[in-house]
C-alpha cells in the first residue's frame, strides 16, 4: 500500500503543479488543435481518402503533442534538483517511474479527449468508437511509458529539448505503426479480429517497454 | 554515525576526492570548510547516496551505502545548493509531497510546526516561485529536516540568508543536534564554520588536511592556518 500511496503522491504532485501553471497542457492542446487544423485544410480530404489519411495524421499529432508534455514533465523534476529530492526519499525507483508515466499518460489522455471530437469533425471520420478507443489507450500507454524513460535520459543532456524526439521517435516506431494500422483497419469497418495482429503488437510493446523501464529507470535517474 | 574509508571519486581525469577517511559520532556538529572545488559538495552527495564513490566505503548509522536501503535513506536529510523544491507548488504542497514520500503520518502538524520554525507559516499557501532566494533556502531547510533525520548533510546552508535567518537556522541546527541528530555542514565562510562547528574539518584537493575540535581552534589564527593549508 505504501508503494501505491507514493505513486499516487507523485501523480497528484504533477497534477497540482500543472493546475497552477497550465503551461504543459495548454501547449499540448494548442499544438494538437493547430496540427489538426493545418492537416485538415492542407489535405482537404473527404470519404475514403480521409479515412485512409486520418490514422497517420491523428497519431503524428498525438506523438508530437505527447513529446512536448514528456519533455516538460521531466524538466520540472530537473530544474531545481527535485529529482534528487525523489532519489533521497525512501521510495522505490520503480514507483517514481510509475508515478511519472501515469501522470504523463493522464495529460496525454486529456489532450486526446479534446482532440478526438475536433478531429472527427474536421476529417469527417468516426473516431468515437469503443474499439478505436481501445487502440488509443494501448498506443498512448506505450508512448507514455517509453517517453517517460527516454525523457529521464534526455533531461540529463545539454540539448534536452532536441534530444527527446531524436531518442524517442525511433524507439516509438513500432507502437506508432501498430497504432496507425489498427486505427486504420477499424476506421474502415474491419472486424476486431482483422486488427488483432496490430493490437497484439501494441499489447506486447506496452508490456515489454514497461518491463524494460522498470528494470532500467533506476540506473537512468541515478548518477 | 558517519564512517567513510578510503573514499575516492574521479570525474574522468579529475580527482574530486582522493581518499577521505572520516568518522563522525552521533550528535556531533561538524563544519567542513574548503575552497571552491575542494570536493565538499561531491563528498556530501556521496554521503547522501546521490553519487557513487569510485572506490571506498560509506556507512551511515551502521548501514552500508553500497547497497542503499530505504532504511538508510530515511536517516538522511540533505540540503543541496539547489532547492529541491517544486516552483509550481506552494510551500505547504511541497512539504506535504515530501511528507508522503517519507511516510509521515499525520503530516499536517509536522508541516505546520516546521514552517513556523523557519518563519514561513504565513506564506504556506504561496507558490515557491514567488519566494525570495532567502525564503526558498529557509523552505529547503524545512524540507531537509521535515522527516527528523538522524544525519543532516547541509551544503552551504547559510547561502542567501539574512543575518536573522542565519541565526534562526543555526539555532534550529543546534536544537536538532540536542535532539540526537548528527550535522555535517559545508561552508566556505570560516566565520560560519567557527561559530557553528563542534569540530572543524578542512578539505583541500579531495583530502582532509585539518581535523580539530572547535574549542581547540584558535579563531584569531585560523584564517592564516586555513590560507596556509589551502595554498
Amino acid at each position: 500500500m505504501d508503494y501505491v500511496r507514493k505513486v499516487a503522491a507523485i501523480i497528484e504532485k504533477d497534477i497540482a503543479a500543472e493546475l497552477h501553471t497550465r503551461e504543459m497542457i495548454s501547449a499540448m492542446l494548442v499544438f494538437s488543435a493547430l496540427a489538426t487544423l493545418i492537416f485538415s485544410f492542407a489535405l482537404d480530404l473527404r470519404g475514403e481518402l480521409a479515412e485512409a489519411a486520418a490514422p497517420g495524421v491523428l497519431w503524428s499529432t498525438i506523438a508530437f503533442a505527447g513529446t512536448l508534455g514528456l519533455s516538460r514533465s521531466m524538466a520540472r523534476e530537473k530544474e531545481t534538483g527535485c529529482i534528487d529530492g525523489l532519489l533521497l526519499a525512501p521510495v522505490d525507483r520503480t514507483a517514481i517511474f510509475f508515478g511519472k508515466a501515469v501522470g504523463n499518460l493522464l495529460f496525454m489522455s486529456v489532450v486526446e479527449v479534446a482532440l478526438l471530437p475536433l478531429f472527427s469533425v474536421l476529417f469527417d471520420v468516426g473516431l468515437m468508437r469503443a474499439r478505436i478507443l481501445v487502440v488509443l489507450v494501448l498506443g498512448t500507454v506505450g508512448y507514455a511509458a517509453v517517453g517517460t524513460l527516454l525523457a529521464a535520459i534526455a533531461v540529463n543532456t545539454r540539448a534536452r529539448e532536441v534530444m527527446l524526439p531524436v531518442l524517442l521517435l525511433p524507439l516509438a516506431v513500432p507502437v506508432l505503426i501498430a497504432a496507425v494500422r489498427a486505427t486504420g483497419a477499424l476506421l474502415e469497418g474491419a472486424a476486431l479480429s482483422q486488427a488483432a495482429g496490430w493490437i497484439r503488437i501494441l499489447v506486447v510493446y506496452d508490456l515489454v517497454i514497461v518491463a524494460v523501464s522498470l528494470l532500467t529507470f533506476g540506473y537512468v535517474v541515478e548518477e | 554515525m558517519i564512517e567513510t574509508r578510503g573514499l575516492t571519486k574521479t570525474f574522468g581525469p579529475r580527482t574530486a576526492l582522493a581518499g577521505v577517511d572520516l568518522s563522525v559520532d552521533a550528535r556531533e556538529f561538524v563544519a567542513l570548510v574548503g575552497p571552491n572545488g575542494a570536493g565538499k559538495t561531491t563528498l556530501l552527495r556521496i554521503l547522501a547516496n546521490l553519487a557513487r564513490p569510485t572506490s571506498g566505503s560509506v556507512q551511515i548509522g551502521g548501514l552500508d551505502l553500497a547497497a542503499p536501503s530505504e532504511a538508510a535513506r530515511r536517516q538522511i536529510g540533505f540540503l543541496s545548493h539547489r532547492t529541491l523544491l517544486y516552483n509550481d507548488l506552494t510551500a505547504e504542497q511541497n512539504l506535504r509531497f515530501y511528507a508522503q514520500m517519507y511516510d509521515i503520518d499525520p503530516a499536517s502538524p509536522r508541516i505546520r510546526r516546521v514552517l513556523e520554525r523557519v518563519g514561513l507559516g504565513l506564506r504556506k499557501g504561496d507558490l515557491v516561485q514567488t519566494f525570495s532566494r532567502g525564503m526558498r533556502q529557509r523552505l529547503s531547510v524545512a524540507r531537509a529536516v521535515l522527516h527528523e533525520p538522524q544525519v543532516l548533510l547541509l551544503d552551504e546552508p547559510y547561502t542567501g540568508l539574512d543575518p536573522q535567518a542565519v541565526d534562526m537556522v543555526r539555532s534550529l541546527l543546534t536544537e536538532l543536534t540536542g535532539a540526537g541528530s548528527t550535522v555535517l555542514l559545508t561552508t566556505h565562510r570560516l566565520g560560519h564554520a567557527l561559530t557553528a562547528g563542534q569540530r572543524i574539518l578542512v578539505l583541500h584537493h579531495g583530502r582532509v588536511v585539518y581535523d580539530r575540535p572547535g574549542d581547540r581552534v584558535d579563531a584569531a589564527s585560523f584564517s592564516a592556518t586555513y590560507r596556509t593549508l589551502t595554498q
